[in-house]
């Protein structure tokens, strides 16, 4: 994808006032109520106009105030995806999904709504109303009617977050499938790092209406050390073992263990800075499952807090937090070596 | 049903007859009219809704009255003549009554159910290429369809009661103009009439009870069927 934005709006007291080019085929729009994200939204759908400005998808001019264009929303070829999913409730779930796709020229049908089902695993959906669909669901419809438009961008606001964790969880697989079978850029608007992290590779930071930074999920989710949560690493799993209640997960060098009372084990797992403890020296016996030997590769302070980026062998990392009393007594310094402690029942499964 | 005479059969069907093509013809010029004052932004709205609405509040007469002056000798009169057409105190006259006393009912509530579509349906719409008359006729139309029904049936059953405006412009002509309301003005003038009013005022109330009970049953027949 190609995006070039400049544009400025202003209603009432508020004033939008944004700038940025990407390229990146996941990008990620991150900000609270009220900073403009939702504005910003209506002026790439084209159901406001900006004040002035240009803003540009692939080759084309979708609005230039100098230029006095502006295409009308079915003109933009950018498929959307509310929070709400907003079916047509008068249409069943097969008549929702091609919807568009009956619109497209022939030339334009590149996506095969057969895929589509397949991918989203809406087969067994397509003869229900969309009344009769549960919140997940919905989702999956809207973002597979959105897709079958073949839009150059996905423009999608807030998907998840008028569903339950439970199910925000079995939405995200679905969109991380997408992305990797249709090859379609999305713009994810989002007030949930973790939903950021797990699917863009790049987020505009946006605050009062205007863009404040650019950066990676990563970086911004470092920051999180003196919230609630903390910072959430995340593990991937892809095999594991059963022993004795425990889940048995082979990551990097090294075997992690976890409990997870679902009769599956989940791919993907997120473990709080908070529940990771640092030793100095190999404690004898205790009670946690995983004890893992790594080098601290950075300390960083956030709010009194020292982040500890620990690299635990085989690529993988993991960032523990300790209040800056502790790293001082720990005296620890990047590169030397560490235990890290963390309990079997610390891992929350994502999905 | 010897309660009623041929006079009385005549005017229940041509009650029945103009408040139905009253309704019919009524009925996509409302709806048109429904979306241009929900959805539209233009000079001269308010002017527009005010115009529309006038026949609610004003007597049906003054309503009848201006529809005379309008059609008459010095208003469209000679233009439909050289067309031959003449309305005019004829069943037309009272189809035009009816449409305009209940025009304004008819747009509420089409209205009302165009309230109800939430307005991002519509972006959602035009995002997946819908242009707009696409949208109002594949996701408008359908989706105040109920309110559509439920204005009609409204309607219907106004047009039959209409009568102010259709002595007016209709006059009371027996089997030509003379609807229930007309008949029974003329049958309650006359000398030992009471029984022959009562008893169109009873075929009166019974026509219009079947409508009203089965635009309730079908609205939520279509509500049902929109549900599951």
């Amino acid at each position: 994808m190609s995006l070039f934005v400049s544009v400025e709006k202003r209603l009432g007291g508020f004033c939008l006032s944004a700038e940025f080019t990407s390229s990146s085929g996941s990008l990620g729009l991150f900000g609270p109520s009220g900073s403009g994200k939702s504005t910003l939204f209506n002026l790439l759908a084209g159901t406001a106009q900006p004040d002035c400005g240009t803003i540009r998808l692939a080759d084309r001019l979708l609005f230039s105030s100098s230029a006095r264009t502006s295409l009308p929303p079915q003109e933009r070829r950018i498929g959307l995806v509310f929070q709400q999913g907003l079916l047509f409730p008068h249409l069943n779930v097969e008549q929702n999904l091609l919807f568009g796709y009956k619109r497209l020229p022939k030339d334009y049908r590149r996506i095969d709504p057969d895929r589509v089902i397949d991918v989203l695993q809406l087969g067994r959906l397509l003869k229900r109303r969309a009344a009769q669909l549960s919140g997940g669901e919905r989702q999956r419809v809207a973002l597979g009617r959105a897709l079958l438009c073949n839009p150059k961008l996905l423009l999608l606001d807030e998907p998840l977050s008028a569903l339950d964790e439970q199910l925000k969880g079995h939405i995200i697989p679905f969109l991380l499938a997408v992305r990797q079978e249709f090859e379609i850029p999305y713009l994810l608007i989002s007030h949930s790092l973790q939903e950021l992290r797990l699917l863009t590779d790049e987020v505009l930071l946006i605050d009062k209406g205007v863009l404040t930074g650019r950066s990676h999920p990563e970086e911004i989710a470092r920051q999180s050390l003196g919230s609630t949560t903390g910072y959430l690493n995340l593990v991937e799993v892809s095999e594991t073992v059963r022993d004795e209640g425990l889940w048995i997960v082979p990551w990097g060098n090294q075997r992690l263990s976890l409990v997870d009372n679902a009769p599956a084990i989940g791919r993907s797992y997120s473990l709080s800075s908070k529940d990771i403890l640092l030793c100095r020296e190999h404690p004898r016996a205790i009670s946690a499952r995983n004890l893992l030997h790594c080098r601290v590769t950075r300390l960083f302070d956030y709010q009194g807090q020292t982040g500890v980026e620990l690299d635990c062998g085989g690529g993988k990392t993991l960032v523990s937090q300790v209040v800056a009393q502790a790293a001082r007594e720990l005296n620890l310094q990047t590169g030397e070596m560490v235990y890290a402690v963390f309990k079997a029942t610390g891992f929350r499964r994502i999905y | 049903m010897d309660m009623l005479t041929s006079t009385d059969w005549q005017a229940l069907l041509l009650s029945a007859r103009v408040a139905a093509m009253a309704t019919v013809i009524a009925l996509p010029v409302g709806f048109a009219v429904a979306c241009l004052l929900h959805f539209g932004k233009f000079r001269g709205k308010a002017f527009l809704e005010g115009a529309v609405n006038l026949p609610l509040v004003l007597p049906p007469v003054v309503v009848g009255y201006l529809l005379l002056l309008g059609l008459g000798e010095n208003g469209l009169g000679p233009i439909l003549k050289k067309f031959g057409l003449s309305i005019l105190f004829t069943w037309y006259a009272a189809v035009l009554a009816a449409m305009v006393v209940g025009f304004p009912l008819l747009v509420r509530a089409i209205r009302i159910g165009l309230e109800g579509i939430d307005p991002q349906l519509i972006l959602a719409s035009s995002s997946l290429g819908a242009g707009r008359f696409d949208t109002l006729f594949n996701v408008v139309l359908p989706l105040t369809r109920r309110s559509l029904l439920a204005g009609a049936s409204l309607m219907f059953a106004r047009s039959l009661g209409e009568f102010g405006a259709t002595i007016m412009i209709a006059g009371n002509i027996p089997g030509v103009t003379q609807t229930i309301p007309l008949a029974i003005y003329d049958y309650s003038g006359m000398v030992g009439g009471e029984r022959l009013a009562l008893g169109l005022c009873l075929a009166s109330i019974v026509l219009s009870f079947v409508v009203l009970i089965g635009s309730d049953r079908l609205t939520r027949f279509r509500r049902e069927a929109g549900a599951s």
